[in-house]
């Protein structure tokens, strides 16, 4: 037997369950994600740090892990809680187990727990403050040690996650597509990017430069570039303040496209208030209604936060909307080129129903 | 996009009789169509032929034609109900393509009716093998290589270039029906030319072979807006080659990366729009290669399929139901999600625990048949489960199986067997699919075999393999340890893998009731979780639930007192579609009467395990453990055990042990039914004739038996269904072999022997008795003799030939066994009239298989009726409430004719004799209603797919002691025009009696002969009793050749008689149809006859 783990509430509920990966402990917050398939593309999207992940599909690891599938250079989840980790990877893409990948990246897993009970924990009662440790299996005393962590609210983690100097997107996805015609040179500002959002942004003809999440705007300005990415990344939009500068002042002067983080952003810049929401849209499933086309669109999603659209002005025409619970999922400005939704078209994992914004944020720097 | 409004009238094409690859899951996409289409006001129209669906009911449609689904009769219908359009999408193959068929000979224009779901454009690119690949080739989407053959050189010629091995599949077939892999031109020969004779389009595809790779699944559901989503992904343990309706699934999907998914998911949206499929669900099949991940697409289906009904149980999303919303003009955005009501359709279910599907088999009763898995669908049923993980899944799917040696699963004897058969080892023996592949998984790794090795032998997974393993692991490590010395984690650990109780008792030396005592007394028992399509997102307003050992349970306190309704388990031969008629009833009188209806079922083809059907329903195996786990926690007022069949009846003892009140008769009383030796003295008590009783535990007991009773006697096994394993033995040299199998069905108990009644009429009885006044629904009729087990037999309503004396008699023994048994609720009766006597051949305590056709004869609802009786209500109450009729003897006097027909599968099975005896092997039926019973007789026949010649030649063969009674009809068709063949005995007889007639060879006397010129496609009727049995006989010959060749096959004199009526009938011009509700009306007027 598989030495014993435990992982902790902040309102005191405890689940008793098998460490698998790293041993040690970590805290974040707890959520939960229903997405069936696709576990190493969550684990490594800088989206997830900070948290502690709960699958909701039982089964995880089926397939291991790849040397193609990471969104980032390496797993950034916080933790990661599932019903079953397969000490087996099927599949012929497969380099490791799941367990392996965990252990390499010093990240601690927790398996056997009834993942169910915690998934309606957290919709009761919210994200939690939420430690998992294989050292301390004290309930009483890891309760209170969850209790003690600060929350996500707040939270400016971006900065944790962003990259260090600017580069060039092509060393890491190839280069820009030429086969839709011309190519537009893209900064892409980086608060925790997925690398599918690199590859779309170069299949759809994008010469990218990846910026550091703190990049004064002025640089971007005086940088001959055709538009401006803001990407996905964890933490409270709110609290990233120099992500809100940026967007204020790129504004009208470049087309901008946003994507998850990068969308509330925007919405902030353009005088819309956030908020935390209960438990956020983590998954593969969420239906999305395109308002201008009527088309419902299946999407990705990963936000514990979003833009409250009666925050905003009429500058601001509502694109998309969560059909479950109305969420805005979608913004663009009318008087200048930008856009953004707070789903991920990239998907990674999930369905490419919505690959085609790519495509429009290119339209919208054609004819800017 | 709101609903249409320019309709007004819909015509539903249900499926007709159950057959191999088309169950009762169209009963429930039938009846949940029915419902919603008529809540959104339209008027609907149903035809179907089967009496045992619950859409045939009359309150589920404005007007239900109990009718054959041909296109004539099906038109017939059309005009007079004048639909505006027909949903053909939602009867299965033969819904669509009845639909087809009345499209493409322009009647539907003419009538101006369309139809709605799908287009004839999108069905025939989707069902024509070759206008498919077109397609998919245009859309870019990847196929196997191909080409089409109308001609078995065609074929030869398309294979020389897609390289050997081929798989050969016809177009418009049901359940890969004529489909089969060459491995060499020779072989491809004969299956080339079989293919093309059996498909109704004489076409094939022949297809480079892709056996070995991964099989999936998709359902999709787009709706006229264009918005498209997969409601459900399933992954075929078994690899491609073995059907997907006989292969062992999983949902959803294990072992695809995301990425290969999202592709998967890609191409089937892109199918779906390329074949223009407008609204509605279909199923989308794909290969995967597990060395490379090249995925091509293997057919789709435009329609609601098996798959779809699995998918709707798998995860909450009735896609029949929102299917019939799409058509008629809703989007997916502007449907409820029932599960959370809150959220749209427009979603993708997310689950949260494993749902396994295993197919149930019949081997046993088709001895000549090859039991190996192929392309051609054989299952008869199928269990799902549902587990928190792919091993507890697996094992509650076994424990569903309700066979000896399966339930146990891992390391059961049977697996034992199959190894010792197999010297060239247990790898080799994976190679070839067959029931047992997973049982020789787990005996291969027991045996040391790696999962590598095992998963490249059998094909399936080395993921599948590797979780089996982990159940063995643990089952090693239980072994020969005593049951005190396990820990509550290595407990609950083990039931956390799927083992029963069952199992652990026979690795720890214990008994199943010890395991139980000592979990229970650990705390540990199962919880209970919700099925809600989200994975926990949203709250679940649906009580759909199974068990699973985990921590947090989500039964919600009930308002209401309960009732658990226990259902009959996967569909099987003798135990089907007809007993979950019942469960469904009961579940909706209970619901009207005030209690909560709490089903428990495991097959998922059913109407009873729609959430919609009862207050609670939990989707789990009918084991004791598994039922009485759910009775303590929902505390019932009782359990109705009397409804389900064999299944439930069993578990009575156990329930009344454990302290829950089962409803109704006694379970003693079942006993004393069930048990042949204390029936025998009852009715000697009771001074009702009985046929000769003896029991043998040897050859010797058994020889003695049968002389003291006299031959002929018919030999069977104590405690069996469907008359499993019995035989008629004429004389003391057949009785050994007889003997020995029937000992085998049934180790345990003797071996029962009765005087058979040679010649006898037999009557079926279905009654209701309250404990004091018994009511009986009708007296049916059969038009075989006594021999033919009731389940293949047809029979009719109001009884054809006995008098009002004789009915009597038949309701005054009826009454007399119901008050001796203390029946409180349903009891079944067989009978058989000789020598001016009736006698009692036996009697069943429970619902029975005719209750539902009694239902749609008479108009009265007799499962609902036995409900509200086990709930106190009295039949005087009932009566007096019009719930009954007032005139006991109501069925006598309808003024119209319902026969019955049986459906057989040897079309699926080449080589088995079709000559029907005492073994049931039918696997559903059809009812034909006329004012004419002639008439009657035809539809009967018609719709179960005997269709009769109007004119022709007609080839007769009869037992010698049939030869005498045969001239007289064989006179009636050579006066018709029928040209007549016969084998030299018969014809000699024919001609003496002066009737033209050419004889012609038997297969023992060279070629050409009889079977040579049925396969030629010359003959269109055979006549042929038999005269001994086995596979070397004329007699054996001839049937198959017609069974193989689809002619009609008729082996009994009374079923001659009943042809020609039938053939009569069709040559008069047929009369419009009457509508079930209007029969019915007809019924009670039909009362002041007293
Ligand atoms: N090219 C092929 N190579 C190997 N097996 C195949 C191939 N095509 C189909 N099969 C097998 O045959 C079964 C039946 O074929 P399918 O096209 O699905 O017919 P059906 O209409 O009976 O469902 C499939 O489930 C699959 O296992
Ligand atoms: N003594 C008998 N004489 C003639 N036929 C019999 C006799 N016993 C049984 N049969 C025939 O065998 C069939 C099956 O027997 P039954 O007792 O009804 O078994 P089951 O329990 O399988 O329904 C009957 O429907 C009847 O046709
Ligand atoms: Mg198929
Ligand atoms: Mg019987």
């Amino acid at each position: 037997m598989r030495s014993p783990a435990l992982l902790a509430l902040e309102d005191g509920s405890v689940f008793r369950g098998r460490a698998f990966g790293a041993t040690g402990e970590s805290f974040g917050e707890a959520v939960f994600n229903t997405a069936m398939s696709g576990y190493q593309e969550v684990l490594t999207d800088p989206s997830y740090a900070g948290q502690i992940v709960a699958m909701t599909s039982p089964h995880q690891g089926n397939y291991g892990t790849n040397d193609l599938d990471p969104e980032s250079g390496r797993v950034r989840v916080a933790g990661l809680a599932v019903r079953e980790a397969s000490r087996r990877a099927s599949s012929w893409r497969a380099e490791r187990t799941l367990a392996e990948e965990l252990s390499a990246s010093g990240v601690v897993g927790i398996e056997g727990i009834d993942t169910r009970r915690l998934t309606l924990r957290l919709r009761e009662r919210g994200a939690m403050r939420c430690g998992v440790s294989t050292e301390d299996l004290e309930p009483a005393s890891l309760v209170e040690r969850v209790r003690s962590i600060p929350g996500m609210e707040g939270a400016d983690l971006a900065r944790t996650v962003t990259t260090g100097e600017p580069f060039e997107a092509a060393e890491l996805v190839g280069p820009a597509s030429t086969l839709a015609g011309k190519v537009f040179r893209v900064a892409a500002y980086d608060f925790g990017m997925k690398r599918t959002i690199l590859r779309l942004l170069a299949a759809a003809g994008c010469e990218i430069t990846v910026l550091p999440a703190q990049t004064p705007a002025s640089d971007v300005l005086g940088g001959g570039f055709d538009g401006v990415f803001l990407s996905n990344g964890p933490g409270d939009p709110a609290a990233t303040r120099y992500g809100i500068e940026a967007a204020q002042a790129l504004l009208g002067e470049v087309p901008v496209f946003g994507i998850c983080l990068g969308h509330q952003l925007l919405g902030l810049a353009l005088g819309g208030r956030t908020y935390k929401m209960k438990f956020g849209h983590r998954g593969a499933n969420q239906p999305v209604k395109d308002l201008r086309t009527g088309r419902v669109e299946i999407t990705s999603h990963n936000h514990g936060f979003a833009v409250d659209p009666g925050s905003l002005g009429d500058r601001v025409e509502l694109t998309h909307r969560n059909l479950n619970d109305g969420t805005l999922e979608g913004l663009r400005c009318r008087d200048v080129p930008a856009f953004g939704v707070q789903f991920h078209p990239e998907a990674a994992p999930g369905p490419h129903d919505s690959r085609s914004l790519f495509g429009e944020f290119r339209a919208l720097m054609g004819a800017a | 996009m709101p609903r249409r409004t320019d309709i007004e009238r819909i015509l539903v094409i249900g499926s007709g009789p159950i057959v191999i690859g088309q169950a009762c899951e169209f009963d429930y996409s039938g009846t949940q169509a029915c419902k919603v289409l008529r809540s959104e006001g339209f008027h609907v129209s149903l035809v179907n032929s089967n009496p045992a669906t619950i859409m045939t009911d009359p309150e589920f449609a404005d007007r239900t034609y109990i009718e054959p689904l041909t296109p004539e009769s099906v038109l017939g219908v059309i005009r007079r109900e004048k639909p505006d359009v027909i949903l053909p999408t939602l009867g299965g193959q033969t819904g669509l393509n009845v639909a087809v068929a009345l499209a493409e000979s322009g009647e539907l224009d003419r009538l101006g009716v369309g139809l709605i779901g799908a287009s004839l454009e999108a069905i025939h690119r989707a069902e024509d093998r070759s206008g498919f690949k077109r397609a998919m080739i245009e859309a870019g989407l990847p196929v196997p290589i191909a080409g089409i053959a109308h001609e078995v050189d065609e074929a030869l010629a398309v294979a020389a270039e897609v390289g050997y091995p081929v798989i050969v599949r016809p177009s418009f077939m049901l359940g890969g029906g004529g489909s089969g892999f060459a491995h060499d031109p020779d072989a491809l020969r004969t299956l080339a030319a079989r293919s093309l004779a059996d498909g109704p389009a004489h076409e094939v595809l022949v297809e480079e072979s892709v056996a070995g790779w991964k099989e999936f699944e998709l359902e999709v559901m787009r709706d006229g807006a264009d918005n498209a989503v997969i409601i459900c992904s399933i992954e075929n343990v078994d690899p491609m080659g073995v059907h997907t309706g006989d292969s062992i699934t999983v949902a959803p999907q294990q072992t695809l990366t995301d990425r290969e998914y999202q592709d998967m998911r890609d191409a089937a949206l892109a199918c779906i729009r390329a074949i223009g499929v407008e609204t509605g669900g279909s199923n989308i099949q794909f290969a995967v290669n597990p060395r490379d991940g090249r995925q091509v697409l293997i057919e789709m289906n435009p329609r609601v399929s098996r798959s779809s009904a699995l998918a709707s149980k798998a995860t909450g999303f009735p896609i029949a139901k929102i299917a019939a919303l799409l058509a008629v003009g809703y989007r997916l955005d502007e449907i409820t999600n029932d599960i959370t009501g809150e959220t749209p359709a427009a979603f993708e279910p997310t689950l949260d625990y494993v749902v396994v599907k295993i197919p149930r088999f019949a081997f046993e009763k088709f001895s000549e048949a090859d039991p190996t898995l192929t392309t051609t669908m054989k299952s008869v049923g199928e269990v799902m489960a549902i587990g928190r993980t792919f091993k507890e899944a697996l094992g509650k799917a076994w424990r569903s199986m309700e066979r000896d040696g399966f339930d146990l699963g891992w390391m059961g004897p049977p697996a034992r067997d199959a190894s010792a058969e197999a010297p060239a080892g247990l790898l080799e023996l994976l190679r070839i699919p067959s029931e047992r592949r997973l049982h020789l998984v787990e005996l291969a790794l027991v045996e040391g075999d790696s999962v590598d090795d095992i998963a490249a032998a059998s094909g399936i997974d080395a993921w599948f393999v590797d979780q089996i393993a982990e159940v063995v692991e643990e089952a090693r490590s239980l072994e020969a340890r005593p049951l005190e010395t396990l820990s509550a984690e290595e407990l609950f650990e083990a039931k956390r893998l799927g083992s029963s109780d069952r199992r652990i008792g026979e690795l720890t030396g214990a008994s199943e009731g010890e395991v139980r005592a000592r979990r229970t007394a650990l705390g540990i028992t199962p919880v209970y979780k919700t099925v809600d399509t989200c994975g926990g997102e949203f709250p679940a307003r649906t009580p759909y639930h199974y068990s699973a050992y985990e921590e947090e349970s989500e039964v919600r306190p009930a308002e209401r007192p309960r009732v658990v309704i226990l259902g009959a388990g996967p569909n099987r031969i003798g135990q089907g579609i007809e007993f979950d008629y019942a469960c469904v009833h009961a579940a909706y009188a209970l619901r009207d009467a005030g209690y909560e209806a709490v089903m428990v079922n495991s097959s998922p083809e059913t109407v009873s395990t729609d959430y919609d059907t009862s207050s609670r329903l939990y989707f789990e195996p009918l084991s004791a453990e598994d039922v009485l786990a759910i009775c303590e926690v929902e505390e019932p007022t009782g359990v109705i055990v009397q409804l389900g069949g064999q299944t439930p009846l069993e578990l009575a003892p156990m329930l009344e042990a454990a302290g829950f009140p089962v409803l109704g008769t006694r379970p003693e009383a079942i006993d004393l039914a069930e048990d042949r030796g204390k029936f025998a003295a009852l009715c000697a008590e009771l001074q009702i004739p009985a046929p000769p009783h003896g029991e043998a535990r040897d050859l010797e007991e058994a020889r003695e038996a049968a002389s003291r009773i006299g031959y002929p006697v018919v030999v069977r096994p104590s405690y069996v269904l469907g008359g499993r394993a019995m035989e008629i033995v004429y004389g003391e040299d057949e009785l050994e072999r007889f003997v020995r199998t029937a000992a085998e069905a049934s180790p345990d108990h003797p071996v029962l022997i009765d005087r058979f009644l040679e010649g006898a009429i037999e009557l079926d009885v279905d009654a209701v008795s309250d404990g004091t006044d018994v009511f009986v629904g009708a007296v049916m009729e059969h038009i075989e003799e006594a021999g033919v087990h009731s389940g293949d037999s047809s029979c009719a309503i109001p009884p054809a030939t006995l008098s009002d004396d004789e009915l009597d008699e038949v309701e005054r023994i009826t009454s007399a066994l119901a008050r001796r048994l203390e029946v409180r609720g349903l009891m079944n009766l067989q009978l058989a009239v000789k020598d001016e006597r009736i006698w009692v051949l036996e009697a069943n305590p429970r619902a029975s298989r005719t209750v539902p056709f009694v239902s749609k004869a008479t108009g009265v609802p007799l499962a609902k009726v036995a409900t509200l009786v086990l709930l106190g209500r009295t039949i005087e109450e009932l009566v007096a409430e019009g719930v009954l009729p007032v005139d006991p003897t109501h069925y006598r006097h309808l003024p119209y004719t319902c026969v019955k027909a049986a459906v057989l599968p040897f079309g699926r099975f080449p080589g088995v004799d079709t000559v029907l005896g005492p073994e049931m092997r039918s696997t559903g039926e059809v009812m034909g209603i006329d004012a004419d019973s002639g008439s009657a007789l035809a539809k009967a026949l018609v719709a179960a797919g005997a269709t009769l010649p109007a004119a022709g030649t007609v080839f007769v063969s009869v037992a010698n002691r049939d030869k005498r009674a045969i001239a007289l009809p064989a006179r009636r068709l050579s006066e018709m025009g029928f040209r007549l063949l016969a084998t030299r005995g018969t014809a000699g007889v024919l001609r003496r009696a002066g009737i033209p007639v050419t004889a012609v060879d038997k297969v023992s006397e060279g070629t050409p002969n009889v079977a040579d010129l049925i396969r030629g496609g010359k003959i269109d009727l055979v006549i042929n009793t038999p005269f001994g049995r086995g596979p070397r006989t004329d007699g054996y010959h001839i049937r198959t050749a017609a069974a193989q060749a689809g002619i009609p096959c008729i082996t009994t004199l009374p079923g001659v008689m009943a042809a020609l009526r039938g053939i009569e009938a069709l040559r008069t011009a047929p009369e419009e149809p009457v509508s079930i509700q209007e029969y019915h009306d007809l019924a009670e007027v039909g009362e002041v006859r007293m």
